[in-house]
């Protein structure tokens, strides 16, 4: 007890917290500038999607329609029909985003690596409805970043 | 006529250097108290941050003033003048080195406790005429707080008077010539410290800053204030830390007399700076380390333990001067 009141009385442990205070002045700062230094990511992220194409431009789909039975939120809704050269190919493929959880089951399902899940994070919609992306957008994701998912793709092929 | 130039061109001088020292130490202030909180603080506008208090300063400028419905409006506008200009008029009679002020009068040290007191009427008023509740706790707040921390800060201050027997600031640092053993800190620790709590709570700075207390009353006194009285309010607050700092050196800390003697070749002027910075510095330590006081408990410090203990050392004290305690008291 009398101890206590001393170290009451002499601001013990309020020199204590500046002692604190103190040592993380001179502490390394960890921030990350955020646009312009960005944290690694795994090349197994599971961001914005995107739907590849084969080297020759056709695209990879083959409408078989797994992604939209394995997605546990509902989020595909693919109609198919038969191209003139008789194969078959999806005349609607559309993902919404806000339903999307970016679980990854759809790229698991396909069988033709077509619909992926990208690295992108940053992306935003500025109207209602524009969270529903189509077949053409979606195709374009996979065009522009090709190299970026193929890339990440090869790098990840060796543990799976 | 020319006396009233060179004192008009003085203070301009003075107020212009204060204006800038706070916009530096708003920013040092983000700074310090990031890096306490291991963040990095400002670092977009300019170099290093460097620009952001002034373009802080320009939105605070370019934004409306908005005058709540039933409020006071003279009073409303008349608060931060009020409060500012006591804050202002305080630094006349502070020397920043031998008789090296506006105005060089023999009872600075009552002039400056005089003005600093001064102070809570703009605080009180401002509470008063916002007509918001908030705004009128914080207030009341503030005023008992001021009003019972200028008790204890006023037997502190009783201490140095007693110790240099002058009310004169430039004869208190005078006696305190000779290296830092000659320092009144030393006799007068329990008093300095108490001052320096004190000063801490005379301008609502953490851990005192109840008057504000963001998470009861919003911001308090200045709930109801936006744009140029607000900046006002700010401005004041800050200028009123460095006036307290200021004033800590020079009562307790040897003004512009170097620690040791082998330094004396530097002008008195670094050295009356380079402590005063520290003890603004110690503001911003205490913002970064310390929550927030309870209410009755800033009142118990006050009353049930500076009050006493204050009153005590002025007795200690008595004694040590009446025996002659030396390097500090001689006959």
């Amino acid at each position: 007890m009398k101890k206590k009141f001393w170290q009451t009385f002499m601001l013990w442990e309020l020199l204590k917290g500046l002692k604190i205070t103190g040592k993380h002045l001179f502490a390394t700062k960890v921030t990350l500038q955020y646009p312009e230094e960005q944290a690694p990511k795994s090349v197994r992220y599971r961001g914005l999607h995107a739907l590849r194409r084969y080297p020759n431009g056709e695209e990879r789909c083959i409408a078989c329609k797994l992604c939209e039975a394995v997605c546990p939120a509902l989020a595909i809704t693919i109609d198919s029909a038969v191209r003139e050269d008789g194969t078959r190919r999806t005349t609607k493929y559309e993902i919404d985003l806000f339903k999307c959880i970016y679980c990854g089951f759809c790229e698991e399902a396909c069988p033709v690596d077509s619909i992926v899940e990208t690295g992108i994070t940053d992306f935003h919609f500025e109207n209602r409805g524009e969270q529903i992306l189509g077949k053409q957008q979606l195709l374009a994701i996979g065009d522009k970043y090709e190299a970026q998912i193929a890339a990440a793709r090869a790098e990840d092929a060796k543990y799976r | 006529m020319l006396i009233y130039a060179i004192k008009f061109i003085l203070i301009a001088c003075v107020i212009v250097s204060l204006i800038i020292t706070v916009v530096l130490y708003t920013y040092s202030e983000r700074k310090v108290i990031g890096f306490m909180q291991d963040r990095i603080g400002p670092n977009r506008v300019g170099p290093k941050g460097i620009l952001q208090p002034i373009a802080d300063v320009l939105k605070l400028l370019l934004k409306e003033i908005i005058r709540p419905s039933h409020a006071n409006t003279y009073l409303f506008i008349m608060a931060p003048i009020l409060a500012l200009v006591p804050s202002l008029a305080a630094w006349a009679a502070m020397p920043i080195g031998h008789n090296l002020a506006i105005a060089n009068i023999n009872v600075g040290l009552l002039y400056i406790f005089a003005m600093t007191s001064l102070g809570v009427y703009g605080i009180i008023i401002a509470g008063w005429a916002s007509n918001s509740r908030y705004a009128l706790l914080g207030a009341m707040r503030s005023a008992a707080q001021i009003v019972s921390y200028e008790i204890p800060m006023g037997f502190a201050l009783l201490g140095v008077i007693m110790a240099a027997q002058s009310l004169d600031l430039s004869v208190i640092v005078a006696k305190q010539n000779g290296g830092f053993v000659h320092w009144y800190a030393w006799p007068l620790f329990p008093l300095f410290v108490i001052y320096w709590i004190c000063a801490t709570a005379e301008t609502n700075r953490a851990p005192f800053d109840v008057a504000e207390g963001e998470s009861e009353i919003v911001a308090g006194f200045h709930v109801e204030y936006s744009g140029i009285p607000f900046a006002i309010f700010f401005l004041t607050e800050y200028i009123n830390m460095i006036l307290v700092s200021f004033l800590a050196v020079i009562m307790f800390l040897g003004g512009w007399h170097a620690p040791f003697l082998f330094l004396a070749w530097i002008p008195g002027i670094f050295w009356l700076f380079a402590k005063a910075i520290f003890m603004m510095f110690l503001f911003l330590w205490f913002r970064a380390t310390f929550p927030r006081y309870r209410y009755d408990q800033i009142m118990r410090l006050c009353w049930k333990i500076f009050i006493p203990l204050t009153l005590l050392w002025i007795i200690v004290e008595a004694v040590a001067i009446q025996f002659g305690l030396q390097p500090w008291f001689g006959i």
